[in-house]
């Protein structure tokens, strides 16, 4: 059981990073790459509301909103399915408006670091891919809780490293016209290159 | 050389400031450095007392290469003449492994030489030499029979997306000839991997030898069925330890022979241009790693597992990558203690990869290419515990 958790672990970290091999949450990405010590924060950020909101949509969708979930309540013939999207987001913007109060509490610094971008966790499409794909891969309660913090940790990865190639290239000489995003999108990609590297790995 | 100089010196007013070939000076200035040593000196400090700039340091490595570049040139022919079955020379051998290498490495530096050319032009910095160290390492890691118009294509990729997006030699994040190799590898794997490309051969007019087999002793290992010996396996195909160290047997041009490429690793440590620590550390980590599937292998792990770590690190492009590509000065980790761990990473990586990723045989391009972009993460660690320690004595 263990070993199965494991490798659904390495699985969303490496073999199909949620950034990288899927490209979902790449406008905070892209924005908030700057600075390593700001993309740490929104790293921890995303990976405890992906960890938490992942099961807890888990939940949702199992006992209220699935074909035929809503047997306990005498309703076995219910459908809510198509309630999915605005649910899962509900959710989440939930979740993120605890999380930026907690920040705020105890962080002061790092709440004023990321700014706008707190908020807009809320709309990260990493979030929702994470909720959408554990509905998609008809995850356990505990299989979609590993799943979310892998893809969150994943995600973490992903960004602290562009920040600290972001950071080491303040001395690079980029053509005008690919300064800003265009080069972190180039960077972006050579990226998901190298870490093509784990992709074929059966676990 | 005095007439060259001469006229050189007579084309110069041409290509300075307010010439009429104003725009090409870099074109000049490469030019002359190369042939001459310039007059022009450092206008402001720092000073630097040594005649070590860019370009020795750069032309160190291709003298380091020589030995591999050489080595692998005859080896086109041994194995050429090995799989169809005719006696020849030494000398044969070489002509004809050098008729099938120079197509390469000449389209190689034409075509990047082209895209840096023309990037010193337009973005009026100077042609950098690191150049001439990236269109030989590239051609190096190809197999003999890769079409020319692939290298042409694959080589302006690392060159403009790998290095020169990024403002041209010094700037860059990843290796730009393993960029290219990567292009390469993804774009064309038919031309790159497989059996049936590392021998030069003409299927249409060579006979081959029977029970020929292109395959390279790292495909033939990672083949093995679970409960069988990698050794066993790679016996079979005609591989030992001792003809891969030495290098006769199929793969990339520059990557069979271990003991050339340690030559260049001996020139590079001695020249301080190759970084020791990574070298080292890179070797250890592969050592390490397959140590540890060697105790891990059982009854039904696949017969990677079981493939002995000093087998490792002498076959495919460990030796290779280690030496010449993880040392790049520029996409490596430049703290000391970074250069530990990334090394040690890289070499831990590319076994990992050889042993439990099917889709890839070998993994040693991979794992410094995942490595280069971790590189500045580790520097950013290193550099926050030092400021971390060093805070702390002062109070």
């Amino acid at each position: 059981m263990l070993e199965h958790y494991l490798s659904l672990f390495v699985k969303a970290v490496f073999v199909e990073n949620i950034l990288l091999a899927f490209f979902l949450g790449m406008c905070s990405f892209l924005a908030v790459s700057k600075k390593v010590e700001t993309a740490l924060g929104l790293g921890v950020a995303v990976t405890f509301v992906m960890t938490i909101t992942t099961p807890v949509n888990w939940l949702i969708n199992t006992y209220v909103l699935k074909e035929g979930a809503l047997a306990w309540a005498g309703l076995p013939a219910a459908d809510l399915s198509f309630l999915g999207f605005i649910t899962f987001i509900a959710t989440i913007a939930a979740m993120v408006q605890l999380v930026e109060m907690i920040i705020d509490r105890f962080s002061p610094k790092l709440y004023t670091a990321l700014g706008i971008f707190l908020p807009l966790i809320a709309v990260n499409c990493a979030i929702l891919g994470a909720a959408l794909f554990m509905v998609e891969r008809d995850y356990t309660l505990g299989e979609s809780t590993v799943f979310g913090f892998a893809a969150g940790i994943g995600w973490f990865l992903a960004i602290v490293a562009m920040a600290a190639i972001r950071y080491k290239m303040r001395y690079s000489n980029v053509p005008p016209g690919l300064r800003g995003l265009g080069i972190t999108m180039l960077i972006t990609g050579l990226m998901s290159m190298a870490f093509m590297i784990f992709s074929g790995i059966q676990l | 050389m005095k007439a060259l100089l001469k006229i050189l010196e007579k084309q110069k007013p041409k290509f300075e400031k307010g010439g009429k070939l104003q725009r090409f000076f870099p074109l000049y200035e490469a030019t002359e450095t190369i042939l001459f040593w310039t007059n022009d000196r450092t206008k402001q400090g720092p000073h630097v007392r040594d005649g070590l700039d860019l370009k020795r340091f750069m032309m160190m490595v291709v003298v380091a290469l020589l030995p591999a570049i050489l080595f692998g040139i005859y080896n086109i022919g041994f194995q050429h003449y090995k799989a169809i079955g005719q006696p020849a020379s030494g000398s044969e051998m070489f002509v004809f492994g050098l008729i099938r290498f120079m197509p390469i490495v000449l389209v190689s530096y034409a075509v990047g030489g082209f895209w840096e050319v023309l990037f010193s032009i337009i973005r009026k910095h100077e042609v950098n030499e690191g150049f001439l160290v990236t269109g030989i390492l590239f051609p190096l890691t190809l197999p003999p029979t890769m079409p020319l118009w692939q290298v042409a294509v694959s080589i302006s990729f690392g060159v403009v997306i790998g290095k020169e997006v990024f403002g041209g030699t010094g700037m860059n994040i990843l290796n730009p000839a393993l960029t290219a190799r990567a292009f390469a590898f993804f774009a064309y794997p038919g031309k790159i991997s497989g059996d049936k490309v590392w021998t030069a051969i003409d299927l249409a007019k060579d006979k081959l030898v029977d029970g020929y087999s292109g395959a390279t002793p790292l495909l033939a290992a990672s083949g093995t069925e679970s409960g069988k010996l990698a050794t066993d396996a790679m016996a079979a195909g005609g591989f030992d330890w001792m003809n891969s160290f030495i290098g006769l047997i199929p793969g990339s041009i520059g990557e069979t022979s271990t003991i050339a490429i340690l030559l260049g690793a001996l020139i590079l440590i001695m020249t301080g241009v190759g970084s020791w620590k990574i070298i080292f550390s890179t070797f250890a980590g592969g050592y390490v790693m397959a140590s540890v599937f060697n105790l891990l292998a059982g009854p039904e792990s696949t017969g990677m597992f079981t493939l002995p770590a000093y087998y490792h690190l002498v076959l495919g492009g460990f030796a290779f990558g280690a030496v010449f590509m993880a040392t790049d000065p520029v996409s490596a980790a430049q703290s000391e203690r970074g250069k530990w761990i990334y090394g040690f990473l890289i070499g831990v990586l590319a076994i990992l990869i050889r042993t439990v990723n099917p889709a890839y045989p070998e993994g040693m391009m991979l794992s410094i290419l995942f490595m280069n972009v971790f590189s500045p993460l580790i520097d950013y660690f290193v550099v926050q515990g030092n400021i971390k320690r060093r805070l702390s004595r002062a109070h």
